[in-house]
């Protein structure tokens, strides 16, 4: 048996095309509006899911996305596995556009990801290892290989094969789940491995066993995650670059450190000031923002946040901010307080006026 | 390492390396229900099956004289009918018209029916529309009234009722079908299925398949009986079975002028098709548990 592992091989992953230099990832302008029927006669709406968003993840980073419920996360996710059509926008993987020169095929191998609900994710009538032999069979491996490569990962996710193989997903607890789904996740060689609040479901210990083994297996398998939670503290411990969203849009992104120990867009600061401390003499006593998100079938003119931000001047209901660079580490924020010259009265002066 | 040993230490292996339908199919053994059942509709159709060789009196030959004997009578242990012809003869034959005319449509229509939804919901939209659309046409009528209808118009005959009945019963399965798939093609695994590259026929094939059936299968187990009753109903207004062809249904309709005089032998043929259907219907639930395997 152990012979058998040791000369296994796995699915080629796809290609290393440009080097460290070019981002495994380029999102440009990334749309999703839904339509919502408003029933026979009345005018037809839109939800503006996700809009016009944009960003890099370099190999071998960690990315997180953070924002509240319905902000666009999850969408963004599946817009990014295509398990939803976009409206606009494009996808490029390693230098390739998704669609023109890398087919959807080749992308299901490059790109893979972990569901929230590890026990919706998998099949109650497979046994574990027929869940994960599923993907390399369906790429051309054959049946006996596929299996062993099957058992193989789940040695690789902490689960002895001889123990799991053949178990049924609701034998088993949700943190051993949720490694299955990993270890189905890595089966087809991904080298980008989507993380949609791939932990939030599972109880704090469990939780960090998970993190630790995502950890571990980025370092082995030289991966690179894009992670989505709404857990500030997780987000910070995994991730190298963060994305803040709200209603469809990015508000703030950059390193992670930088975001959390400099928050620049009041969203951002609103939504690490609501994080629980857990010093009891630094309570958080005032709600640091009221008022739920608006309906994002309607989202506010111009700074969709203006509506509960305690900065909010005329300039934030005319036209959208755009991501502004505020420092040299890449940290960007899209709020008027931040643009050199807007008419904010907190705008820093624009370059123009300084010299 | 803590990690490891949480999650490495549990578990004996369960379900050594056995197949899902292996695992099934031991459950339903252990299930002394469904076996019951099992070996009562066995034995109806070995009878019916091998009726000619069973020593049986001719289920056509009737007598005047011997009408209408009651049960337990010498030579006649289910007694006679209303033309004098052995119950249990008549019985034990027809079996083979009943079950045939009970049991294949409901296997055509579980086949059409099943295809037709899985497609419907699986692919939406539009496909969906055309399909469920053309389905509720079909819904609208009473089924015993479509069956009539159908009949009548393609004449009277075993084949015309099969056939009529097939057409009663593919729009119902295809709607259990349709809202089946449809719950299930929204599951995280689909999508997880989905994601991995594979094309929409082998994830209906691995990951719909299995998930759907269950459910229409005990749906369709339903209809036998239905479907036996609908028969007997076409055969009455002369669209099905003709006299003196041996049928459950034709046989329940005949006696029918007798039931106060010999209730208990009237009754037969009615206990023949609430024995098959009853039987079918717990086998049906039975299998439904047993391919639950979450239990």
């Amino acid at each position: 048996m152990t012979e058998i592992i040791e000369t296994l091989d796995m699915l080629e992953p796809l290609p290393d095309i440009g080097g460290a230099a070019q981002p495994l990832l380029r999102v440009d302008g990334l749309t999703k509006h839904f339509p919502v029927r408003g029933g026979l006669f009345a005018k037809s709406k839109t939800v503006r899911a996700v809009d016009n968003v944009s960003f890099d993840i370099a190999k071998g980073e960690t990315v997180g996305i953070v924002g509240e419920s319905g902000c666009g996360k999850s969408t963004t996710a599946r817009l990014l596995m295509h398990l939803m059509e976009r409206n606009s926008g494009d996808i490029i993987y390693d230098g390739r556009a998704v669609g023109r020169e890398l087919s959807l095929r080749e992308l299901r191998r490059g790109m893979q990801m972990v569901f929230q609900d590890s026990y919706a994710s998998l099949n109650p009538r497979l046994t574990i290892e027929e869940s994960i032999a599923f993907g390399p069979k369906v790429h051309g491996m054959a049946e006996n290989a596929s299996r062993a490569l099957a058992r193989e990962l789940l040695g690789k996710v902490g689960l002895r094969p001889e123990n799991f193989a053949n178990r049924y997903p609701h034998e088993i607890s949700g943190g051993q789940r949720q490694r299955v789904n990993i270890a189905r996740a890595l089966a087809l060689s991904p080298r980008l491995v989507i993380l949609d609040e791939a932990v939030s479901a599972l109880d704090k210990s469990v939780e960090a066993q998970v993190l630790n083994l995502l950890v571990d297996l980025k370092r082995e398998f030289g991966l690179t995650y894009l992670f989505i939670s709404h857990d500030l503290n997780v987000v910070r411990y995994i991730s190298d670059r963060v994305l803040v969203m709200y209603l469809g849009e990015v508000v703030e992104l950059g390193p992670v450190d930088d975001v959390w120990d400099k928050p620049a867009h009041p969203y951002t600061r609103a939504l690490l000031a609501a994080m629980p401390s857990s010093d009891p003499d630094n309570r958080t006593q005032t709600p640091p923002i009221t008022g739920d998100p608006p309906n994002p079938i309607d989202p506010p003119s111009g700074c969709r946040f203006h509506t509960r931000c305690p900065f909010a001047e005329a300039v934030c209901s005319g036209e959208s901010p755009k991501l502004t660079q505020i420092d040299a580490a890449g940290h960007q924020v899209a709020c008027y307080m931040f643009i050199p010259g807007a008419t904010h009265s907190k705008a820093p002066p624009s370059e123009t006026s300084l010299s | 390492m803590t990690a490891m040993t949480d999650t490495a230490l549990q578990a004996a292996p369960s379900h050594a390396a056995r197949g899902y339908w292996a695992t099934v199919g031991r459950r339903i053994i252990r299930d002394k229900v469904s076996m019951i059942c099992a070996a009562i509709l066995l034995l109806i159709l070995f009878g019916a099956l091998f009726a000619p060789w069973l020593g049986l009196a001719d289920p056509y030959q009737g007598s005047m004289i011997r009408r209408l004997r009651h049960i337990g009578t010498p030579n006649y242990p289910l007694g006679t009918d209303e033309l004098g012809r052995d119950m249990l003869a008549r019985l034990i034959y027809g079996g083979r018209l009943s079950l045939l005319i009970g049991i294949l449509p409901v296997i055509l229509a579980f086949v059409i029916g099943t295809s037709l939804g899985l497609v419907a919901g699986y692919v939406g939209g539009k496909v969906n529309t055309a399909i469920m659309r053309t389905v509720d046409v079909f819904y609208a009528f009473p089924s015993v009234l479509l069956a009539i209808a159908i009949s009548g118009a393609l004449g009277a005959g075993i084949v015309n009722s099969i056939v009529s009945l097939t057409i009663v019963f593919v729009p119902q399965i295809t709607r259990v079908a349709e809202s089946v798939t449809t719950g299930v093609r929204n599951a995280d695994f689909v999508e997880a299925a989905r994601a991995s590259g594979a094309d929409a026929f082998t994830i209906m094939r691995v990951h719909m398949l299995g998930n759907v059936l269950g459910t229409i299968f005990v749906y369709a187990t339903g209809l036998i009986s239905v479907s036996m009753i609908l028969a007997a109903g076409l055969s009455f207004l002369g669209l099905g079975t003709k006299p003196p062809e041996p049928e459950w249904g034709l046989m329940l309709n005949t006696l029918r002028t007798a039931i106060y005089v010999n209730p208990w032998v009237a009754a037969l043929p009615g206990a023949m098709i609430f024995a098959v259907s009853i039987c079918f219907n717990l086998l049906s639930d039975g299998m439904r548990s047993a391919m639950d395997i979450r239990n």
